[in-house]
């Protein structure tokens, strides 16, 4: 697509006696302003979410698609034994990187938030856990499970699959829903500058034939719209950015017990994506009132 | 320069205007006539392609009108000042504003034509009202003002639409002399007015033709006018 630089520049330097020959319109100039402005501050509210659930996804991804663990259930006098037996068949298995049994300590303190901290994990039948953490080449789990099933009886692989897709799975959907809504609120921003822009039209035909009168081409008259609702809505959009940016900002930050709700803010450079939403906004109404311009002109008589 | 041929004009069914042939010589001056309702406003919108004939040929400055785009519209329409009834100005804007209009949508340089501007603005007595807003003007002030804007440019053809209707018998006899004035700097003049007495006085003063509109049909008026 070529971009018309001619077309862009005039919206910026067209002197402001051009500007002028349109009247100012109350209604239309606050409804351009505030939808805008209220668009861009869900805007960046979208794309926090968006980028916030793409790390989430990413993390979970990371973080469990390397790891899985072995559970040793064997009954107390054989666990040790099924226990070496196992860490010997994990180390002589291609594509496990290290692989350890967890102490009593890691095991009590993942139980700590079920059961407290003074939980007595050496005298209670609980299984013994070995932490695994392949290479890059990855293992065979189908082939290792048969060898656990032949060398070491109690032992059980949880390579994460099972619970680790379906997080993923709902990480991809949440920021897929966060991108269809930026998508929305530019469609709809774009249906209420068309709307503005219709209405500021049909308020100014007197205008638009004074203009036709003295002189003026379609395309000057067009352009007085355009240049007026595009800064309009640039404007509007960037109250609404910086606004947002800010609630943003007072949102609670990534906690380890926070969970999902906490870390759905900007984080580095992403704190200068929302930049681009009053730009793309601008754009928007750029379009829409020069599609609604070109319309109307051409209709009028 | 504006020539009609055998244009027809109908609406709602009706025929306005029919078999008109005119053409307006450079540096005439034109009188149109003819009771309210006959056309005199139709004929002069299809004068400066507001209107398209319903039959036969406009040519702007040799140009087939229906041949036109708008944008070759609004070009020839920088060569016709236009002088409405009603003035048609932009209320928000000053007068003078209202009167540089067609240099501010013709991207013309404001700082260099701003002298000219303002000697024309002194030229139609205006300077003391410059900033006034178009309602503020009396009925004399408001047409002056529209004639002003209606030769900033220069135009080659200056179409005037009952100039002198709404002011009184001074005033009118004021804007026609400034319309006699611009005739005689070479530009071509057409006033549709259905004052005869206004016509007979300008008549002493400049050479015009008298054209009356008469059930559809365009005729010269004679020694009846």
């Amino acid at each position: 697509m070529k971009l018309d630089l001619d077309k862009l520049r005039a919206i910026f330097t067209q002197d402001a006696g051009a500007d002028r020959v349109v009247p100012p319109t109350g209604h239309t100039a606050w409804l351009t302003l505030f939808a805008a402005g209220a668009m861009a501050f869900l805007a960046v509210f979208a794309l926090a979410l968006s980028l916030a659930t793409s790390r989430l996804a990413d993390r979970w991804g990371d973080a469990l698609a390397r790891s899985s663990t072995l559970r040793i259930s064997a009954p107390e006098g054989q666990r040790l034994a099924q226990t070496d037996a196992a860490l010997k068949v994990l180390q002589t298995t291609p594509g496990i990187a290290t692989a350890r049994a967890l102490t009593s300590e890691e095991q009590r303190a993942l139980l700590a938030p079920w059961f407290g901290p003074d939980l007595p994990v050496e005298s209670l039948p609980i299984p013994q856990l070995i932490e695994i953490i392949e290479d890059h080449a990855g293992y065979d789990a189908a082939g290792l499970r048969l060898r656990l099933a032949a060398e070491v009886p109690g032992a059980v692989l949880d390579d994460h699959t099972r619970w680790r897709a379906p997080l993923v799975r709902a990480a991809s959907r949440l920021r897929l829903m966060g991108w269809v809504s930026l998508i929305l609120i530019g469609g709809t921003v774009a249906a209420i500058i068309t709307l503005a822009a219709n209405a500021a039209l049909a308020a100014n035909a007197q205008v638009i034939g004074v203009l036709r009168l003295v002189g003026a081409r379609d395309k000057y008259i067009s352009q007085a719209f355009v240049r007026r609702f595009t800064l309009r809505s640039l404007g509007g959009a960037a109250i609404g950015t910086v606004l947002g940016s800010i609630a943003v900002g007072l949102l609670p930050r990534t906690e380890a017990g926070g969970g999902f709700l906490t870390g759905l803010g900007f984080q580095g450079w992403h704190w200068l994506l929302p930049l681009i939403i009053p730009l793309l906004s601008g754009a928007v109404a750029y379009a829409a009132t020069r599609a609604a311009a070109q319309r109307t002109l051409r209709d009028m008589p | 320069m504006i020539e009609l041929e055998n244009v027809a004009y109908s609406y709602g069914g009706g025929e306005l205007l029919s078999d008109i042939t005119l053409r307006l010589q450079p540096g005439s001056f034109h009188f149109l006539t003819g009771p309210s309702g006959a056309g005199k406003t139709t004929l002069l919108k299809l004068f400066y392609g507001a209107l398209m004939p319903t039959a036969g040929q406009v040519r702007l400055f040799d140009a087939d009108v229906r041949e036109l785009t708008r944008d070759d519209i609004a070009l020839a329409r920088r060569r016709i000042g236009v002088v409405h009834q009603d003035c048609q100005f932009l209320n928000h804007l000053s007068v003078s504003e209202n009167i540089a209009l067609p240099l501010l949508v013709s991207d013309r340089d404001m700082l260099a034509e701003d002298a000219n501007l303002r000697e024309l603005i002194g030229w139609v007595g205006l300077t003391q009202r410059a900033n006034a807003l178009p309602p503020e003007l009396s009925g004399g002030e408001r047409q002056r003002a529209a004639l002003a804007r209606a030769i900033i440019m220069s135009p080659d053809v200056i179409l005037a639409d009952e100039p002198t209707g709404n002011v009184d018998w001074e005033m009118s006899q004021r804007l026609m002399r400034l319309l006699i004035e611009l005739n005689r700097m070479g530009k071509t003049i057409m006033i549709a007015t259905h004052d005869l007495a206004l016509i007979r006085t300008t008549k002493s003063q400049v050479q015009a033709r008298v054209l009356r509109i008469s059930n559809r049909r365009l005729q010269l008026a004679g020694a009846d006018l």
